[in-house]
């Protein structure tokens, strides 16, 4: 007998059928009719028209039958709320039954009801069972209150539930412990505030070690993980909790040791990094890894993921374990590209032989993504380990020999790569590479070998006619090749312009006339007048000496490893992305490794706090500003699909950049165009603050001021990357604000590459959304990049909303004075002005602050001055100053009282400036 | 944590859902179909999988998919070594996991898993405790059962659950008392086209069948205990007796369990017991030679049994006409796969096969050749040499009868040619 039998149907309707059954006398028929039901339920077939049947037979004796109800009534009570209150009173009852299995089976289902209603009733039962003489109760309690958590939130704050569940904490059986630790961090990141809810210290975290050793090894990965939320005092502590948790790494489940392992690693941080407890630990840490790779592949694939995070923060400890990650032929693709990642990050001059050796075998397999992947590494090897290069380059001729298309392309493609590291020493190989020039048909592979022909068309004695069967099929090609095939005329015209003139007019004239790509027609204009009007000059920036590639383009930023370091064992670990950038609705999980001294973070706050007041809660801001739609998505595209040429163009890069009209990579310009707020302009432009400090930024650093030109506003900004890879497809967002700033075009931010920065001038309008701040001048600001997006505020100074016809005329001034009631004047005092009435009104003048009238009275120089702001709000002002005097009585007059403040701020800047 | 279950089977139907929390529609695994879609083999599909609101984090097992719906960050490594329980946990309830037995047994599989997890948090995973709260099911007990109206489901609280001890019921009893243990070590290797050694590791373990009554305390020694790389435990091991001591002590589940795992290989040399001859060459004109010879080596002077060799030939191969000194051979020329399962080797009369391989015409030869993987037995010897040297009972006082059996395997065995 076997429950298929619960498939069979008759003729007259299953659930008609089962009705009739499930109304039987007998227990049996019953409870055979449950299980049909059941069976049916499990497979995704509707039976919820069975409701009130089932929910009959819940007051029995016989378990198994109470079981198999409940089962449903966790499925359904969902979509037929008013009939489970029909269940509520059989719970209630069941929580007070002698046997504990009964109390735990009835707060366990309440809790998975998930029906508002009936949420309330389960308050009591729930309240009396977290107190429960059981530890088996105490311990569904506690997940039940998780659960009711999941429902209604505020409900389990009002109850005190929290405070119950912390008191868990220190219950005497461990596994109630392990299940409090787990339901408090499950409530703790659904909790929009993303406030710890448990204070970790020093007894807490005892009493959770304590648990650690007792409790059962889904338990033990929770205490971990809230471990792995508290910072130790002290090295002391930090080394002694380590001691603690070690033993862990000896688990059969590989998510215990994974979780010790992201514990361990953290603390590490904490200590010298030469002590000999933390040489000692490392040691300890590579067994348990190495273990890890002999389990399931899925558990290999999680594993290897996390390897490569910590062999970048750590390279020593799995430097002698090369072999483990040598690829077998049956394991899964998933498995064997993470190996091979790994296996690059491992080589060194030590090992190189054996992995080059690996690498070649790989080259000849039958998966076409792990083949080409292969031969990508053996480039890689190439240019991380300078000896090995030359070995690595006869590897890839070798691999060209095999004529098999795909590698062939693909070890082209490393090759250009090579040539770029080590540049006049392995140029005998080229002639190899021409012979195979017919049988590329990927753009990359293409591209690469018309950059070699172009970098060295002095060695090569019919490159011109090799460019020119390129040009024949000009149109055709992708745009990376054009782009690349018009610099390889290009360089080939400067080194031989006797007989490629004509060759490169041709290109020049495809470039540029008949081509639909501003990129490439950008690029031939450019050429087409450096060569023009100065060769020598286009000589000197085409055939410029190039950047040298970096070892490990490839490495995670330090800041986000870091970050990520912290997040071991966990999806952001799977993903190397940190959880704010996937995961839904996490407030500020934020975690950072802690540091040795301290002093690092303090000062980082310091010129955090003085610099920007950064928005507190980013979480509560992201849907407003996402729901306004980025911009600037349509010309950042263009950035991101030359980057591959960017490279390959070297020296081309300054060039690129100067294209588009409003961003330049060079001060020099900014400074032409007045941006960059020196005082060669008359208006007041405030210095540029650092608004987003490069740790807050993933390494982008945003500084920036504001200035008024021509009566528009403009944002001026200074970007810089400080991370290790390159930036681009920047947009920006502002949040709505008091004045409706926003963009008036899209931000024009090419790419930037890693220790660079870029000025850069943003016109805002101010028919934007408007919503009062507090202050007025705060402003919200996102910027997005290819990283992440970020979030910050600045203050704008007042005076860029004053307007060119803000001069009020005499007689409405008048007016307009005695019409403001009194109660809307505000006095303040402005100290060591130096300068006279005329000063005074010549200052402000240039700043849109029109001077009405003056009077001497008394001995006393009166000024009148007016301003309209954009959103015509008028402000009236008037200066008393007393020749000598150096504190001069400032009264602001508006209707709007608000502005009146930043208006004195101004005042004061402006004239002490 | 874990939100709901779907289970899978290979044609990609959907036999089984289990949710724990609200119910999430079946639409969900359209991203795992995708997934599954791109994927070259079933095995190849990414064990973790992004979609706008869920992650489905999966394993395939028995050609069935086990896929795991999560919504916030969890640990993956979690959920996985999870979903590995729930398949030791049928596969130990109905000795097998198939689509058919999982379909067989729905209620029992319902009601397991919902023991399994409350909410998403494992609650009982022990296989000794679910026994206790669902029984398995057998003819018997369902004749049994129908008989006397009683359910398979126990009535009272599992008595282990919440002590100190919580792998092992109490009250157990036995007439015969009884304690085996079998030291089991698979070779993983990689060897070269020459014969010499790319890589090669011991993973062993030590799997036990204990029928004790009482509350035994059992403790074990080896003869060479510094010798492992890396060991993990059963939470009963005391671990901190086997830093200071390298003694193995422990009070044992009853039944059967893995007291230990161990990982030889990093730092020791592997001895590697078997090696190949072997020849395979592909011509131009369309046809190949294989001729392949399997020899014993550091055996110890121990047979190598039940030894197989399975030889994914290249997509090109029609067909194989081969003649073997012993065993049987098979092509299947659908997978491509050349199986010879050769049994024991004689070092008097070493094994051989050779013949012809027939290539699609017009087809060029291969560039290289395949990987040959081979699996063994060798009884009465652990390969590392690991030796057990004392098993003691503490804290009754019976004497057990007890038993200690090595065997050596193949585990991921390849040989390059």
């Amino acid at each position: 007998m076997t429950d298929s039998k619960y498939f069979t149907t008759t003729k007259k309707g299953e659930i008609f059928e089962l009705k009739s059954e499930l109304n039987s006398d007998k227990k049996e028929k019953k409870r055979e009719a449950v299980k049909k039901v059941i069976a049916s339920m499990t497979v995704g077939k509707d039976v919820s028209a069975l409701f009130p049947d089932v929910a009959n037979c819940m007051q029995t004796d016989n378990l198994e039958l109470k079981k198999l109800v409940y089962l449903y009534l966790m499925n359904y009570a969902k979509s037929q709320p008013d009939m489970a209150i029909m269940a509520v009173n059989t719970f209630v009852k069941d929580c007070e039954d002698p046997n504990p299995l009964i109390r735990a089976l009835a707060v366990r289902t309440m809790g998975c009801i998930r029906v508002d209603k009936i949420t309330e009733y389960l308050c009591e039962p729930l309240r009396k069972c977290l107190k429960d003489d059981d530890p088996y109760v105490r311990k569904t309690a506690a997940v039940s209150v998780a659960k009711l958590h999941d429902i209604n939130a505020a409900l389990v704050e009002e109850q005190g539930f929290l405070d119950s569940l912390k008191d868990l904490l220190s219950d005497s059986n461990p596994m109630v412990v392990a299940n409090a630790v787990a339901a408090l961090s499950e409530i703790n990141e659904a909790s929009a505030t993303g406030r710890p809810l448990i204070e970790m210290n020093a007894p807490t975290i005892n009493k959770l070690l304590t648990a650690l050793n007792e409790c059962t090894e889904w338990g033990q990965v929770f205490i971990l993980d809230s471990l792995s939320n508290y910072t130790p005092k002290d090295e002391r502590e930090a080394q002694s909790i380590c001691e603690r948790i070690t033993p862990r790494l000896a688990h059969a489940n590989a998510a215990v040791v994974l979780s010790a392992v992201k514990v361990l690693m953290k603390y590490m941080e904490m200590m010298g990094q030469d002590a000999e407890f933390v040489v000692s630990l490392s040691k300890k840490l590579a067994p348990p890894l190495v273990t890890l790779l002999s389990s399931e592949p899925e558990v290999q694939y999680v594993a290897l993921r996390n390897i490569n995070l910590i062999i970048q923060k750590r390279p020593d400890i799995l430097k002698h374990e090369m072999k483990v990650f040598f690829v077998k032929y049956n394991d899964p693709i998933y498995v064997k590209l993470e190996k091979l990642d790994i296996m690059i990050r491992l080589a060194s001059q030590n090992n190189i032989a054996q992995v080059l050796s690996e690498l070649k075998e790989y080259a000849t397999e039958v998966d076409v993504d792990f083949v080409r992947k292969s031969v990508r590494a053996i480039g890689r090897c190439a240019i991380k380990v300078e000896q090995s290069a030359e070995r690595c380059v006869s590897t890839l001729l070798d691999l060209i020999q095999t004529k098999v298309n795909y590698v062939v392309q693909e070890a082209i493609v490393v090759i250009k790569d090579i040539f770029r590291k080590y540049p006049n020493k392995y140029e005998s190989i080229i002639a190899t590479l021409c012979e195979n020039l017919d049988t590329l048909d990927e753009p990359e592979a293409r591209a690469s070998m018309i950059w070699i022909i172009g970098e060295y068309a002095e060695r090569i004695d019919n490159a011109d006619e090799l460019l020119e069967s390129f040009l024949d099929s000009f149109q055709d090609e992708n745009t990376q090749v054009q782009l690349q095939l018009l610099t390889a005329i290009v360089k080939l015209f400067l080194k031989r312009p006797t007989d490629t003139q004509e060759l490169v007019q041709q290109v020049l004239s495809l470039a540029t006339q008949d081509s639909d790509n501003p990129d490439l027609r950008d690029r031939g204009f450019i050429y087409w007048r450096l060569l023009s009007t100065d060769p020598a000059a286009a000589k000197e920036v085409v055939l410029a000496e190039k950047p040298l590639i970096s070892e490990e383009t490839d490495l995670i930023e330090p800041t986000l490893l870091d970050e990520l370091i912290c997040h071991i064992a966990s999806l952001a670990s799977v993903y190397h992305k940190p959880p704010t950038a996937f995961v839904e609705g996490t407030g500020g999980l934020k975690r950072a490794l802690p540091s040795r001294s301290g002093e690092e973070d303090a000062s980082v706050m310091a010129t955090g706090g003085a610099s920007a007041s950064v928005i507190p809660e980013p979480g509560s801001l992201i849907g407003d500003l996402l729901s306004m739609d980025i911009g600037g998505g349509g010309s950042t595209a263009g950035a991101g699909g030359t980057g591959n040429v960017d490279i390959l163009g070297g020296g081309l890069d300054i060039l690129g950049g100067t294209a588009p009209s409003a961003p330049s990579t060079n001060s020099l310009l900014g400074d032409i165009f007045g941006l960059s707020g020196t005082s060669s302009t008359t208006f007041h432009i405030p210095p540029k603050q650092v608004w987003l400090p490069a740790p807050k930024g993933k390494g982008m650093e945003i500084s920036g001021t504001f200035s008024r030109k021509n009566g528009q506003i403009h944002m001026v900004l200074t970007f810089s990357n400080k991370a290790m890879q390159p930036m681009n497809q920047f947009a920006v967002q502002l949040n709505k604000n008091s004045f409706g700033l926003i963009p008036a075009q899209a931000l024009n931010v090419p790419n930037i590459p890693p220790n660079q920065s870029l000025d850069i001038s943003l016109p805002l309008n101010t028919n934007g959304p408007v919503q009062k701040m507090e202050p007025l001048t705060n402003l919200q600001v996102a910027i997005k990049n290819n990283i992440d997006v970020f979030y910050f505020a600045c203050v704008m100074p007042i005076h860029v909303f004053f307007t060119e016809d803000g001069n009020m005329e005499k007689k409405v001034f008048l007016a307009t004075w005695k019409d403001i009631p009194s109660a809307n004047e505000v006095q303040f005092t402005l100290e060591n002005i130096e300068c006279n009435a005329d000063g005074v009104s010549t200052k402000m003048n240039q700043n849109n602050v029109f001077t009405v009238a003056k009077r001497h009275l008394e001995g006393q120089d009166m000024v009148y001055q007016s301003m309209k702001f954009t959103n015509d709000v008028w402000a009236l002002a008037e200066l008393k100053i007393q020749p000598g005097n150096p504190s001069v009585t400032l009264a602001i007059k508006s209707r709007a009282l608000d502005v009146c403040h930043s208006i004195f701020a101004i005042y004061d800047t402006i004239l002490h400036n | 944590m874990i939100h709901s279950l779907f289970v899978i089977n290979s044609s990609g139907d959907v036999f089984m859902e289990k949710h724990w929390k609200a119910v999430i529609p079946r639409s969900v695994c359209d991203y795992f179909f995708e997934a599954q879609n791109k994927a070259s083999s079933m095995d190849d599909v990414p064990p973790v999988i992004e979609t706008p609101h869920h992650y489905l984090i999966s394993i395939y097992r028995c050609n069935i998919f086990f896929v795991a719906v999560c919504k916030s960050e969890v640990p993956p490594l979690f959920v996985i070594e999870f979903l590995h329980r729930v398949v030791d946990t049928f596969r130990d309830y109905f000795n097998d996991c198939s689509e058919t037995i999982i379909k067989e047994n729905y209620v029992v599989v319902y009601e397991l898993l919902d023991e399994m997890l409350d909410n998403g948090f494992p609650l009982a995973t022990e296989s000794n405790i679910l026994k206790e709260l669902i029984k398995p099911p057998n003819i018997l007990r369902t004749v049994v059962n129908s008989v006397t109206g009683k359910s398979n489901v126990s009535e009272t609280l599992p008595t282990g659950q919440l002590s100190n001890v919580p792998w092992r019921r109490s009250g157990v009893k036995y007439t015969n008392n009884e304690a085996y243990f079998d030291v089991i070590e698979e070779v993983d290797a990689i060897i070269d086209t020459s014969g010499g050694m790319v890589s090669a590791e011991i993973h062993g373990y030590i799997d036990c069948v204990v029928k004790l009554t009482g509350m035994p305390d059992l403790t074990m020694s080896f003869m060479n205990p510094r010798m492992f790389d890396d060991t993990s435990f059963h939470p009963c091991v005391r671990f901190k007796r086997w830093e200071a001591e390298k003694i193995l002590s422990f009070i044992p589940p009853d039944g059967s369990f893995r007291l230990m795992s161990y990982l030889i290989g990093s730092q020791n040399a592997v001895a590697i017991p078997v090696y190949a001859r072997h020849n395979l060459y592909f011509s131009p004109a369309g046809h190949g030679k294989l001729d392949l010879t399997l020899g014993p080596k550091q055996t110890m002077g121990r047979q190598l049994e039940n030894v197989k060799v399975e030889i994914p030939m290249p997509k090109v191969v029609l067909n194989c006409t081969l003649t073997s000194s012993q065993g049987k051979y098979a092509f299947d020329p659908v997978s491509k796969v050349l199986n010879w399962d050769v049994g024991k080797i004689d070092p008097q009369k070493l094994p051989n096969i050779r013949g012809t391989i027939n290539i699609q015409n017009g087809a060029t030869a291969p560039e290289s050749n395949p990987t040959l993987n081979v699996s063994f037995t060798i009884t009465q010897m652990a390969v590392s040499g690991l030796k057990v040297s004392r098993l003691d009972l503490y804290g009754e006082k019976y004497k057990p009868f007890k038993g200690v059996k090595y065997i050596t395997k193949a585990g991921r065995f390849q040989i390059r040619m």
